[in-house]
């Protein structure tokens, strides 16, 4: 018997509450192809994945999903306009090159995007800079500065603001706590950014950019 | 473990014409103690010299010409296959190997020349990464090929003698067009897969292209879709070494009782190289010594290395045939699916059905993970469904056909999960219908 859902991290669960059953999903840095296995089986949906690491790679293809060894940075170049309903970018664009690049591409191959990242501006790495003079490890953070893969770490405030830059509508978003759980609080720009670890976008292209 | 030792011989041919055959004789009793286990021929017409073998046996094009990309057509002729495993009741479960350069149709069983095991045995039998319990496995002899399927060492039937060069310059598609008449011949509408190495992976690339309706996944490993200059600086080498022996007549060794061994071993040897990688022959070989504690001063084989690539180039020629190996290598030096296609390797793929799989190796400088990426750019621009994976070895190019696990675990999972979705598609068009 397929049980009707299996039990994935917290914020992996809420990007495949984002998607719509039997559409066209693209997870982009899909590690070794959890939440793309999640999608194929439990939301039956035409699921691609680009993951930059052979092991990753190797997992996913051996768990029978589609998956390609590649850079986000250089190979989203090469899929044709509007081919997914869905582009997964999943705790990956801080470590991207170029992200703001990234992220129009996204918007190009996709209806939409589905983007989730570590707050930098959460009140526990302000605290570890901005008081501590450190920077910050947590668990969304668990790299120590000089062996991490994330170079181009950022805000909610920022994440916002470069999505109004693109002309990407942000359709919905959700913003996770310490705890793990959804902040119900508040669509609150400053509350959001002080209290969410993390954030899940689901974007779309402006209506007529 | 031997590295790519994968030919027909020639001894069956030498017997069969009647030539003198020096040194070829040495696996005569074993080819013919096969020949004794009683092997089937399904047609009686199969052409003198390749009658010999075991294996299946078939006349093609009779119905209708084959039009091959010269211009040429070519019409009732041989072609030999293998097959393992059982085809199931509705014909789902077939596989198409397309076997490379020096491959043949004795994926998985004794070689019946060289007594050798099948050059794919590691991955093809009950219980393996491609299944003979679940799968009907079928892999022809090329066109072009000298094990039984037509190629210039049959004879043409206006002249009765070795079409020689007289025989036309095919391609890659036209091997492959030569493999869908065999399906069709089987009586299969639809390969579950067709799986190839190296040459085998173009062959693979032309059935995804030029049959997406007959194709459900294609497995394309260690190939491209081009041959670059050097692939083709290397082949041309290997074709002057055949043609510089004056053994070669002009190609026409055959009417004239000769055989030119020395430039096709050359020839060999010279291919042999691109197989491997330097971290393997140094593993293998370093610069130790053949037998002898000091240098020789002289050009005997002092080396190990040098030793071993003769014995490649001796044995070599008692199982391929000279004006096979330069019709093979032509149609790969031909071989370019861009230029076929408006120069965009993409159209090749215009919304195909086919799932893809492409596989390289990071030691392989024959074929190298950058062509084979190229491949898979190609493929997401057509946004066809392809996973790709660079397997870690440093084997060379030959590492497709080695015990390298995490090469089978990735095929077996895509193959897996290909046959998940196999299923799931054909009962919905049964559903459908």
């Amino acid at each position: 018997m397929v049980p009707d859902r299996k039990s994935i991290r917290v914020d992996l669960q809420l990007i495949a509450d984002m998607i719509e059953p039997h559409s066209r999903v693209l997870d982009i840095g899909c590690g070794d192809g959890t939440l793309l296995d999640y999608l194929v089986h439990f939301r039956h949906v035409d699921g691609r994945g680009i993951e930059l690491s052979a092991e990753g790679v190797n997992a996913s293809i051996s768990a029978g999903l589609s998956v390609i060894q590649g850079d986000a940075d250089t190979d989203l170049k090469d899929y044709p306009d509007d081919v997914f309903d869905y582009a997964v970018l999943s705790q990956t664009l801080q470590a991207m090159v170029q992200p703001k690049v990234v992220l129009s591409h996204l918007l190009r191959i996709s209806k939409h995007a589905i983007v989730s990242f570590p707050n930098f501006a959460h009140w526990r790495a302000r605290l570890a800079l901005g008081l501590l003079g450190r920077m910050p490890v947590s668990r969304t953070l668990p790299h120590e500065w000089y062996d991490t893969p994330n170079i181009h770490l950022c805000t909610i405030r920022d994440f916002v603001a470069l999505c109004r830059e693109l002309e990407i509508e942000i359709e919905s978003q959700k913003i996770l706590d310490t705890t793990g759980r959804i902040r119900q609080v508040s669509t609150e720009l400053f509350s959001a950014n002080l209290f969410g670890e993390q954030a899940v976008f689901l974007l779309r292209k402006k209506i007529g950019s | 473990m031997t590295l790519r030792d994968l030919t027909p011989s020639y001894e069956a041919v030498f017997e069969a014409l009647g030539l003198p055959g020096e040194g070829l004789n040495v696996n005569g009793n074993k080819a013919k103690s096969v020949m004794a286990t009683g092997n089937e021929f399904s047609d009686e017409h199969a052409d003198a010299a390749t009658a010999p073998l075991p294996g299946h046996h078939v006349r093609l094009g009779i119905e209708k010409p084959l039009a091959l990309d010269c211009g040429m057509e070519i019409s009732d002729f041989p072609v030999a296959y293998q097959t393992y495993g059982e085809l199931n009741a509705d014909k789902s479960n077939a596989v198409m190997i397309c076997h490379a350069l020096t491959g043949d149709q004795f994926v998985a069983d004794q070689h019946p020349l060289t007594g050798k095991p099948g050059w794919w045995d590691l991955m093809v039998g009950p219980g393996k990464t491609i299944n003979t319990n679940t799968h009907f496995v079928i892999c022809s002899n090329i066109l072009g090929g000298c094990l039984g399927t037509y190629g210039p060492k049959e004879n043409n039937p206006d002249t009765g003698q070795p079409w020689g060069l007289d025989f036309p310059v095919i391609t890659i598609a036209d091997m492959v067009r030569c493999q869908a008449l065999l399906v069709d011949h089987l009586g299969i509408d639809k390969l579950f897969a067709v799986i190839g190495g190296s040459m085998g992976g173009m062959q693979v690339l032309e059935w995804a292209s030029m049959f997406p309706d007959r194709v459900f996944s294609a497995i394309c490993i260690a190939a491209a879709a081009l041959h670059t200059a050097q692939n083709i600086a290397f082949h041309e080498v290997g074709r002057q070494a055949i043609m510089a022996d004056p053994d070669w007549c002009e190609g026409n060794y055959l009417k004239e009782g000769r055989n030119p061994t020395k430039g096709l071993a050359v020839a060999r040897m010279a291919a042999h190289i691109t197989y491997l990688s330097d971290q393997a022959l140094h593993r293998k070989f370093g610069r130790r010594l053949q037998d002898r504690d000091a240098v020789g001063y002289g050009f005997d084989a002092d080396f190990q290395v040098e030793s071993y690539l003769r014995h490649q180039g001796i044995t070599f020629v008692d199982r391929f045939d000279a004006n096979s190996y330069l019709y093979i290598t032509r149609a790969m030096d031909y071989f370019d699916m861009a230029a076929k296609h408006g120069g965009t390797l993409a159209n090749a793929f215009k919304g195909t059905p086919v799932r893809f799989c492409v596989i390289s190796f990071t030691g392989d400088w024959l074929y190298p993970t950058e062509e084979n990426r190229r491949i898979v750019h190609a493929l997401n621009a057509a946004a066809a469904n392809v996973s790709f994976a660079e397997v870690q070895s440093d084997k060379g190019h030959d590492a497709f056909l080695l015990d390298e696990p995490e090469f089978h675990r990735v095929l077996h999972g895509f193959l897996a999960g290909g046959a998940e979705h196999w299923n799931e598609s054909r009962l919905q068009s049964d559903g459908e219908d």
